[in-house]
């Protein structure tokens, strides 16, 4: 670890590495943000799939920080978190992928977990590895707007954004708060439920008058839609009126499926294309 | 001294907070809304005062266990007699209190979590009371050590919901309440069982378990017209801890001892012993001391008591530390069933395994004391439910 401090100002959001993807978007394309749990299934498997991911369509890594205890989370990211702690995966060496990551590619990286792994580390240390790897944004899951002060004064210090959630039942007000907190873009949670969910309860709207009011009151930052995406389909009818998707279970689920069977590789980067392009006709 | 926490933002100290998806957000916006209007609200109070008294059983007795004390042959010990409750332990005072919020607040389906067993059978009993749906998640492990409490859940109408990811124990019960009510926030009201979780659950939680300590100081008053010189209770999440506590946190001459499981010892890698072995994190919604490795990851508790057997503390315990308005200290899984055998035949009073750790730590207490003092002891549940473990010890 360097032990010379660096400041980093606050990036142009349109020339960091995430600003560039949201900019460069073709109006017919959606933004494609992939989840993977960093050390699942392997560690030595998480840089591959990331470059791979790239390869395949993807436009921002999610990478996943195992905790013991995710509680937003459905059985798959629980499952993927388990056998990442059970491979031996620590923040550091999250960080040193994140370091590989950045020697061979210019993918954005957004770093996802819970809070305390990353308390634990230390906030203001955990800031500053991130923006010496190279990621380019942080998401933390249960880390509400009234709680971000912990983290706010460090993430600007060190050039990291914080990307926050919203969900169905965020009113208006609340939206446009979470909307200037947010950096990078907002995460719009589209239902009712934890990771991996295949259809949940709608909170008092169906999901399009939900995006409606994101559009509505979302104005800083792109829009990117999450929670219960499978596959080309469900990605494009949700994200129509958004910048983009996010999938993370489904993938999950793919790798769990085929792993360590020969060409579970394949398989997989297939499915990312799948969900990118659609069935090859 | 002066004591008002927690804050508006439900901080006590550098604890607590609400660090929960967004989407329970306005649930406990709500939720503070609704409690902070029905505390206030005599009817609200009335309500409450009369199914603690006509329901419950309270007032509970404040026992002179005069046995206990000749063997120690020191300072007289009373016994809160919150074993007396309805369903055996402490904990309806909070679910009753609950119950009638969520009915106020016109929830129809209630969850909760359960680790020995005594929150969901006092979860499931007013619901049936009041005709709610009642869910209650419970760790798979804790199912078997605890059969007796999952039957009298089912036959109360409970359904009680095996949960079988991570330790399979209350953490894990916790988790997974947590994530049916991220699903169905918009029906369902979450009943926590301890002070634990985000604002306003850990002060919410004690102020409806303030009425053992409130009691306590009354009785005592008129047995012995004064004031308790020490205040015992065992600590898990903290709730009965709290409740006795709290009417005596201003009270500086009262000494405040909370007793945590040790389980196979501190030392052990198997223990439950928060404040012995953790540091300051953030689990279910709050910052508080928590057992983790070095990575932040939660440790598994141990402890022979599944009421005791997990691996955080409430908020407002861990201000209480840190400022040492109470003092915090181990009892091992053997010491807490030697003592619950002694009670039983000096008293006439099986404790919970959970209670028993109270007990236990007179050992230590009470050859400190002098004749002329008062400790009071709260006897937070009884053993019935304990008998498949206590057997292999007998």
């Amino acid at each position: 670890m360097s032990e010379k401090e660096t400041f980093l100002p606050d990036p142009p959001p349109e020339s960091s590495r995430l600003g560039q993807v949201f900019k460069n978007r073709r109006p017919d394309r959606k933004v494609m943000s992939l989840f993977i749990t960093a050390g699942y299934p392997h560690p030595d498997e998480t840089v591959d799939l990331v470059l791979g991911f790239e390869k395949a369509g993807a436009d921002i890594i999610e990478l996943g920080m195992p905790f013991s205890d995710p509680l937003a989370d459905g059985p798959t990211i629980q499952h993927s978190s388990e056998v990442a702690l059970a491979n031996g995966i620590t923040m550091d060496s999250i960080f040193g992928m994140v370091r590989r990551i950045r020697e061979k590619s210019a993918i954005p990286v957004v770093l996802m977990g819970y809070i305390n792994p990353v308390f634990s580390y230390g906030i203001e240390r955990f800031f500053k590895q991130a923006a010496e790897s190279g990621a380019d944004g942080v998401i933390l899951p249960d880390v509400p707007v009234e709680e971000s002060g912990y983290a706010d004064e460090y993430a600007r210090r060190y050039g990291v954004p914080i990307i926050c959630l919203v969900a169905p039942n965020t009113g208006d007000e609340r939206m446009q708060l979470i909307d200037q907190k947010s950096n990078g873009f907002v995460y719009c949670v589209s239902i009712a439920g934890v990771t991996g969910t295949r259809e949940g309860s709608e909170v008092s709207s169906s999901v399009d008058t939900f995006i409606e009011r994101v559009n509505r009151n979302i104005k800083k930052n792109p829009v990117m839609i999450g929670f219960g995406i499978r596959n080309h389909e469900s990605a494009m009818a949700i994200s129509k009126k958004v910048d983009g998707f996010i999938v993370g279970s489904a993938l999950i689920d793919n790798i769990r499926s085929h792993y360590p069977e020969k060409g579970w590789k394949d398989s997989l980067f297939e499915f990312v294309k799948e969900l990118k392009h659609g069935k090859e006709s | 001294m002066k004591y008002e926490v927690p804050t508006k933002q439900g901080y006590y100290g550098k604890f607590g907070g609400k660090f929960v998806p967004e989407i329970l957000i306005p649930a406990l916006v709500e939720l503070e809304a609704a409690y902070e209007a029905t505390i206030s609200d005599p009817g609200f109070q009335q309500e409450y005062r009369y199914h603690l008294k006509e329901f419950v059983g309270r007032p509970t007795a404040l026992t002179f266990a005069d046995r206990l004390t000749e063997h120690y042959g020191k300072a007289k010990i009373y016994l809160k007699r919150e074993d007396l409750c309805h369903t055996g332990a402490h904990k309806i005072n909070n679910t009753v209190g609950q119950v009638l919020l969520a009915i106020r607040m016109g929830k129809k389906r209630i969850i909760a979590e359960t680790g020995a067993g005594q929150h969901g059978v006092a979860t499931a009993t007013v619901c049936a009371k009041f005709g709610l749906e009642c869910i209650v998640y419970m760790g798979a492990e804790d199912m078997e050590r605890q059969k007796l409490n999952v039957d009298r859940m089912r036959l109360l109408g409970a359904d009680v919901r095996p949960v079988t990811s991570g330790s399979q124990t209350l953490k894990d019960a916790t988790n997974e309440a947590i994530r049916d009510w991220v699903t169905n926030v918009h029906d369902t009201f979450y009943i926590i069982g301890s002070v634990v979780g985000p604002h306003p659950y850990p002060q919410m939680v004690r102020d409806f378990h303030r009425i053992i300590g409130i009691e306590t100081r009354e009785q005592l008053l008129a047995k012995e017209q004064r004031g308790p010189d020490y205040v015992l209770a065992c600590v898990g999440g903290g709730s009965n801890a709290i409740g006795i506590f709290h009417p005596f946190i201003e009270d500086d001459n009262v000494k405040l001892i909370g007793i945590e499981a040790a389980g196979f010892g501190v030392d052990s890698g198997k223990t439950a012993a928060t404040f012995s072995k953790g540091r300051p994190g953030i689990l279910h919604g709050s910052m508080s001391y928590l057992l983790q490795t070095d990575e932040g990851q939660i440790e598994l508790a141990h402890s022979v008591s599944a009421g005791l057997d997990y691996p955080g503390v409430g908020p407002e315990h861990s201000y209480l530390y840190d400022i040492g308005r109470v003092q915090y200290v181990p009892v091992t899984d053997d010491e807490a069933m030697e003592s619950l055998k002694l009670v039983s035949r000096l008293e006439g009073i099986i404790p919970a395994i959970e209670t028993a750790h109270a007990f236990a730590w007179l050992d230590k207490l009470m050859p400190t004391t002098s004749a002329g003092e008062l400790v009071v002891l709260n006897c937070s549940g009884r053993g019935d439910k304990d008998m498949g473990t206590i057997s292999k010890y007998l």
